[in-house]
């Protein structure tokens, strides 16, 4: 049963071909990849202005204006354009589909050149590190040597301090937000269960869809669902839908949707799936979860950031409750041990874990200050 | 530029370790950054004060001193900054001792309780004080710990703290406090500001 159809068209997705080796955290040598990407405003003469946004779990390269693929709003429309927080007047904006992603960057979906058929689950694991250093390859092909600032929120948010503690040289800032240097016990957790109800969808077919010509919309959906309720908080829920009927005037009694919130989460979880795909989801969540900052730099994460000059500015959310503002101040805290030059918001919303997708006005406040503050600095530094 | 900030500045040396403790807009650590060319950073509890400091370059966490101090390693700063927020805390005697662990130096503001029109108020009125310095009345006030110098002068003798400079300010002129004329001093002067180092 097809709930919702959308119109995709993949034709017009921008990427390079990188004829570089990737090496893997998993031991596996990536030979030649490519790298799908949007670039919004233009790069300043002595290249000063470039910011790299990292996208999400859902996420994709089409961080604002139309996304080609879906005909709709870039994910973070609200934060990044002509005379927003992130200013594309101004800025020069990079954003790639990850590693792993499904957008036309290498991952499951694509086809794997030793066997002419989508890889699915012989892709190997990926982690936020290769995430990450197949992006600065794109940095050298786009001849930037150092970026204003590498800014990305919840999975995003981890590649912008992964970034930091590879590539300290490179970024002048680092905006990590709605993040932890480590996943929790609780994140691992919802993500098991998004990986088990796609697995569990016959669908799935032991990962061989593709091949075999199958959809898991139902595990896949499921998945997005999960996440979506991690991603609200309890109050943004009540206030939101409460226990609002969906379009009837009492309860029917059977397990159709009768509540607002249920018809909800079944739009946001069937929409979902014809653009995104479910060994992707498989695989993104993974590299989230082995993400380990603390067990990296042997339980001391101050070290992992020690001799960078880069300025941070940490944002955290009042309810997000997937990466709450306890872990935030982790970083910030050891951060502070080191001297670095840290700046810290909690921002007081009833939006959860969402709050940086959405419009924000104190939020987009902090982010187009700290940006603004700090290409004054670097503009004059480089 | 505030009169006292001027007199907070002149205590700051040349490319040092700044921590200023309840910043505010960012106001002064901008100032001691561009003419003192320190490396500074804020703490300020004021989610939208901390959004100002931000936007103006500089390195400010949203926090609670009494709350975040003891995560700020020991002798990190070479200054710590404490402009008129003692008497706001519920431990200010813990705050001041974490200050001069975080830093190899303190300075520290309060407005005076001492002073003579705050006392003549008190006694002639029999209501608590409200004057220029102390705005608020009783039930509205953020103080919850008065103080006057003698008593600041006490703390710091109770807990072996050196004071390296004791100001007095009143009525925009500045003047020295010593044990010689501390009584007078703690009549007569609005507000009081130390220069104090762990003994």
């Amino acid at each position: 049963m097809v709930l919702f159809e959308m119109n995709l068209n993949f034709n017009n997705i921008k990427k390079i071909t990188l004829d570089k080796t990737l090496a893997l955290d998993c031991g596996v040598e990536l030979n030649g990849f490519d790298i799908a990407y949007e670039t919004y405003g233009t790069l300043n003469e002595n290249k000063s202005n470039a910011i790299l946004v990292f996208h999400a779990l859902s996420g994709d390269q089409f961080a604002t204006e139309t996304n080609t693929v879906t005909g709709k709003d870039g994910w973070w429309s609200y934060a990044i354009g002509k005379g927003k927080a992130v200013d594309t007047n101004k800025y020069f904006v990079i954003c790639a589909n990850v590693l792993g992603g499904c957008m036309g960057s290498t991952g499951p979906k694509e086809i794997d050149p030793s066997t002419g058929k989508p890889y699915g689950l012989n892709f190997p694991v990926v982690t936020i590190k290769d995430m990450v250093s197949a992006q600065v390859h794109l940095l050298d092909y786009l001849g930037i040597k150092k970026t204003l600032s590498v800014i990305g929120g919840s999975m995003g948010g981890m590649q912008a301090l992964q970034f930091c503690t590879l590539f300290p040289e490179r970024t002048f800032s680092s905006i990590p937000i709605a993040c932890a240097a480590s996943h929790s016990a609780q994140n691992i957790a919802f993500n098991e269960l998004a990986r088990q109800a796609i697995m569990a969808d016959q669908e799935w077919d032991g990962g061989n869809y593709l091949t075999s010509g199958k959809i898991p919309r139902k595990g896949l959906a499921i998945a997005r669902m999960a996440g979506h309720i991690s991603y609200l908080s309890e109050q943004g829920l009540q206030n939101k839908f409460g226990r609002k009927l969906q379009e009837k005037s009492d309860l029917k009694f059977s397990f159709d949707a009768d509540f607002e919130v249920e018809s909800y989460l079944k739009y946001q979880g069937y929409s979902f799936v014809d653009r995104f795909d479910a060994n992707s989801y498989m695989y993104i969540t993974r590299a989230m979860d082995y993400f380990d900052l603390y067990k990296a730099n042997n339980g001391n994460l101050s070290s992992a950031f020690k001799n960078s000059k880069i300025k941070y500015c940490i944002v955290s959310f009042s309810t997000d409750w997937l990466y709450p503002t306890s872990e935030s101040k982790k970083i910030v805290i050891a951060l502070n041990a080191i001297g670095a030059e840290v700046s810290f918001v909690e921002i007081v919303t009833n939006n959860g874990h969402d709050s940086f997708l959405v419009n924000e006005p104190a939020f987009f406040n902090t982010l187009r200050g700290f940006v603004d503050s700090a290409y004054e600095d670097f503009k004059n530094e480089i | 530029m505030k009169f006292e900030d001027d007199i907070l500045s002149g205590l700051i040396d040349i490319n040092s370790r700044v921590l200023d403790v309840g910043c505010g807009d960012g106001s002064l650590l901008l100032h001691l950054k561009k003419n003192k060319r320190v490396d500074g950073r804020g703490l300020e509890i004021d989610q939208k004060l901390v959004q100002e400091s931000v936007a103006k370059g500089l390195a400010v966490i949203e926090g609670d001193a009494e709350k975040d101090l003891v995560d700020y390693p020991s002798n990190s700063f070479d200054f710590a900054i404490l402009n008129q927020s003692l008497q706001q805390f519920y431990d200010p005697r813990k705050v001041v001792n974490e200050l001069l662990r975080i830093a190899k130096s303190a300075i520290i503001t309060i407005p005076n309780f001492g002073y003579w029109k705050v006392r003549l108020s008190l006694l002639l009125k029999g209501t608590m004080p409200v004057t220029e310095n102390l705005p608020n009345f009783w039930y509205n006030t953020p103080n919850l710990h008065m103080c006057t110098i003698k008593d600041f002068h006490n703390l710091c003798e109770l807990d072996n703290i050196n004071i390296i400079k004791s100001i007095s300010v009143s009525s925009g002129k500045i003047g020295n406090i010593q044990k010689s004329n501390l009584e007078i001093k703690n009549l007569t002067s609005e507000i009081g500001i130390f220069l104090v180092r762990k003994s």
